[in-house]
């Protein structure tokens, strides 16, 4: 009846899972308790889990990432107690939770911390960069979040129910097959990113659409923000490399399933050729997340130096290069597979080619900076230590992409210290600046900028006290993964890591601290302009939060940084006094066919875990019904009458005019 | 200040290299929805392309099984084929039934698409249930894993598509030629072609290349 599903499941044995999932459980029923109590559940279907509305989709994006980035943090705090206590001892993890935990950090920090967040901004902020009013697929978009929820949903359920994957983040075999890892965790691993991979799937597809084909009039492709750039590039790499996950994932579950032989030991299967595959989307994956902090960066740097993005072509140039160079560097993930030195020296110059782009957008961002009036505000802040930290990241990359180099360093703590240096300095970076930046626009108010700046020097002094000892234990020959060690020399750097932690975790509380005393004092820092940071882009051109149809009017575009030259314009014209010719606005209907949809995503992912065959088919007619009915529907649009935008637009204009009268006067 | 740096970049190319021609603003409806099943399409076909790099490794690997010359029936693969390219002319046909809103004609074309689609299937389903009867199934070596997860994946996309061609047809029947219905009809149709042409790398890669003694 239920599979392999019984009380054995639970794991009333280890306190640590059991008690952190009854924290999590008892937090959900709380939040959802005062939800209902309080009678907020209506606005909340009504307004946000139906909403189709790419803001929202974005906020609730970025909300799924904050979380989970706690989730994987306290994993991340586990490990690094348990490595400085396990030297000669067994520390207080058992080996099989310690896999787990680590596993469980690499998969939730990418797929559910990383991806959630930078596609979130992307969606929050591209349309009205565009100028536009949604993105090109609103019902998908809704579907690719809820999928995407669906996942994380699942790697929390592992938590209490079964057990995670032993694997490492990308479960290679033959360690993943059926044979040595008998039980659920791989399976939960595998489902879930199959099922967030679809989500993922469908939003690269609608942003690149969005991007290519819903541009506002006079948006010519040279016209677009660095980060409009940055997102093309970005969602044209999930386009190209989701699939190859969904693909290589889909083998090793037929192995594990269905006996098939892709990748085991007996019967002619090839372990190496899961390396191939999953590096193959594995490496395109790194871009993906850095291209849109790459693009982030580049507005805030602009905008905080109050002057045009430096050379924009080569910056351009340099996305795209990337973009297309990152399909072409995946084997430096196992130069040591032994594919001979023809091979691993192809792949470690692309490798270190790969970098010059990246040089080309430093030296844009410093040349930016350089000469400019320069205001170092939180997002700034975010940025320009991005830069100093991201430089010794990359280095250490091409280190790294030196075959020989590679074969001393391959799996030690180095290679950890090294994407680490990569992904927290820059795509975490990243998303922290487009969150302090773009706060204002989603909300209507800014963050408190003392509890800002305090959360980054923490998170930036953590990170830097918890990672450079990790390059010196790889240098010392730690590998990584270790849950115990008996290396005099390497114990103290591991003390001092954890120690880094310790102020990195100072850093988020700092963070979160921000959120609540922001939200507290947001009637002294709302923002009725919608332009808070003297903008060049359209996003700054509406008002603050957006209303549903984004702009009155398309924009009219004549040139990069539209919404600069219309401030310039506008003062130049003291803005005439016309009325303009308000008309009716036709907007998509809110569906509930994302949320209904992954309801069905999560029993069929479950079921399918732990072999309940009932309940799989009865989870994929539910997920299929769902969109035959959502094809029958008649309408999808309502109107907006003319009166309404005309009301929402002129309260907005009036304090706009006030702005624009003070504006290039700085 | 300000308004000296903004001076330098009110054009989109201030090197006058060419002339600018103007972004006309956004592209209609239909457009938007065929290009983003394009980008699907594309992005299904990167996924086929796995599957093909899986056989094209381990096509090799018989382990002691059966080869391909031993276990394609050419007969069978060539009907397959031709009823498969055949439906991709009626599902063109369907296309044009419902560009001059001819509900006869579609609802023939589509019945004759879905059924040379059905002979497709039943076909493949027959080779696949006898080789599993006799013990050549996708567990006995990686040769035939990879045979079966290729030629499979194509098999459930048709079987897809057969299904979507029915829920097409309902809804014309339900609905008539909407604007909405017939963005659909565009997206089944490239559907599919594309699988088509999925269908020719298969005969060649796999079959063709696959009979060689």
């Amino acid at each position: 009846m239920l599979g392999k599903l019984d009380w054995s499941a639970i794991p009333f044995d280890q306190p640590i899972p059991l008690v952190a999932g009854a924290v999590v459980l008892v937090a959900i029923l709380g939040v959802l308790g005062w939800v209902v109590v309080k009678g907020h559940l209506p606005y909340l279907w009504h307004e946000w889990i139906t909403s189709v509305d790419h803001k929202r989709i974005g906020v609730m994006y970025i909300l799924l990432a904050s979380v989970m980035l706690l989730r994987g943090g306290s994993d991340a705090i586990m490990m690094r107690i348990q490595q400085a206590m396990a030297y000669q001892s067994q520390g207080y993890l058992p080996p099989e939770h310690y896999n787990q935990i680590f596993s469980a950090h690499g998969t939730i920090m990418i797929f559910f911390v990383a991806m959630p967040f930078v596609i979130g901004l992307m969606n929050l902020v591209v349309p009205l960069q565009l100028g536009v009013r949604d993105v090109a697929f609103p019902t998908l978009n809704s579907v690719g979040f809820w999928l995407t929820a669906t996942g994380a949903l699942l790697v929390n359920i592992s938590l209490v129910v079964g057990e995670f994957a032993r694997t490492g983040w990308l479960a290679f075999p033959p360690l993943s097959e059926l044979s040595y890892s008998p039980g659920v965790g791989v399976d939960y691993y595998a489902w879930s990113l199959q099922i967030s991979g679809v989500g993922t799937l469908v939003a690269g597809i609608n942003l690149v659409t969005t991007v290519l084909k819903l541009r506002t009039k006079g948006m010519n492709y040279l016209r677009m923000p660095m980060f409009c750039w940055t997102t093309l590039a970005s969602n044209l790499l999930i386009v190209a490399a989701f699939p190859i996950l969904t693909a290589t994932l889909a083998m090793l579950l037929l192995d594990r399933y269905l006996g098939f032989h892709f990748f085991t030991n007996e019967a002619g299967g090839n372990v190496m050729m899961f390396m191939n595959l999953i590096w193959a989307w594995g490496h395109p994956e790194v871009y993906i997340l850095v291209l849109p902090a790459f693009g982030i960066f580049s507005e805030v740097v602009s905008t905080f130096s109050g002057k045009a993005l430096f050379g924009y072509r080569s910056m351009v140039l340099a996305t795209m290069a990337i973009c297309v160079i990152s399909f072409m560097v995946w084997l430096h993930h196992f130069f040591t597979m032994g594919a001979g030195p023809d091979v691993n020296a192809i792949f470690g110059i692309a490798s270190m080619i790969i970098a010059v782009p990246t040089g080309v957008k430093i030296y844009n961002w410093l040349f930016t900076m350089y000469g400019g009036r320069i205001r170092f505000a939180t997002p700034m802040l975010w940025s320009v230590g991005f830069m100093v930290t991201f430089i010794i990241g990359g280095l250490t990359g091409v280190l790294l992409a030196v075959p020989p180099a590679d074969f001393m360093l391959h799996n030690s703590m180095f290679l950890v210290a090294h994407f680490h240096n990569v992904i927290i300095g820059g795509v975490l970076f990243g998303a922290f600046a487009g969150f302090e930046y773009w706060f204002p626009k989603a909300f209507g108010f800014r963050l408190d900028e003392r509890w800002g700046k305090a959360a980054f020097w923490f998170t930036l002094t953590g990170f830097f006290v918890t990672f450079m000892p990790l390059y010196v234990a790889g240098m010392l020959g730690m590998t990584r993964r270790m849950q115990h060690y008996d290396i005099a020399a390497w114990r103290p750097w591991m003390i001092i890591a954890a120690f880094g932690m310790a102020v990195l975790t100072i850093g988020v509380i700092c963070q979160i601290v921000q959120l609540v005393v922001s939200i507290r004092n947001r009637e002294a820092l709302r923002d009725r302009t919608g332009d808070p940071w003297d903008g060049r882009s359209l996003e700054w051109a509406t008002s603050s939060p957006p209303p549903v149809f984004n702009f009155a009017f398309n924009p009219d575009v004549r040139g990069e940084d539209a919404y600069w030259d219309m401030k310039a314009h506008a003062k130049q014209q003291s803005l005439a006094h016309e009325t303009p010719d308000y008309q009716d606005i036709e907007m998509p209907r809110n569906s509930p066919t994302g949320f209904v949809c992954a309801f069905f995503a999560t029993i069929m992912g479950f079921a399918l875990i732990w072999h309940i065959w009932w309940m799989v088919i009865l989870g994929g007619l539910g997920a299929w019904a769902t969109f035959v009915v959502f094809a029958w529907r008649d309408h999808d649009e309502y109107v907006i009458p003319a009166e309404e935008v005309a009301r929402i637009d002129r309260s907005n204009i009036e304090e706009r005019r006030s702005l624009v009268s003070m504006a290039g006067t700085v | 200040m300000a308004m000296t740096s903004t001076a330098g970049h009110a054009h989109a190319d201030p090197h006058h290299i060419g002339l600018v021609i103007e972004h006309p603003g956004p592209a209609p409806k239909r457009i938007v929805t065929a290009y983003g099943f394009w980008i699907f399409l594309l992005s299904d076909i990167v996924m086929f392309s796995c599957f093909f790099a899986a056989y094209a490794v381990l096509s090799g690997q018989t382990a002691g099984g059966p080869k391909g010359s031993e276990i394609f029936e050419q007969r069978n693969v060539a009907i397959e084929t031709v009823c498969l390219l055949f439906s991709s002319f009626t599902c063109g046909m369907a296309s044009i039934a419902a560009d001059m809103r001819n509900r006869f004609w579609f609802y023939l074309a589509m019945s004759v698409t879905c059924v040379l689609g059905l002979i497709f299937l039943v076909i493949e389903f027959r080779e696949f249930a006898d080789l599993v009867a006799r013990g050549y199934g996708p567990s006995r070596s990686a040769f035939l894993t990879a045979f079966f997860s290729l030629v499979g994946c194509h098999g459930l996309h048709v079987s897809a598509g057969v299904l979507w061609l029915l829920t097409m047809m309902a809804q014309v029947f339900a609905k008539g030629f909407r604007a909405d219905i017939l963005r659909r009809m565009t997206c089944f149709a490239l559907f599919w072609h594309a699988l088509d042409i999925i269908w020719v790398a298969v005969f060649s890669v796999v079959y063709l290349l696959g009979s060689a003694p």
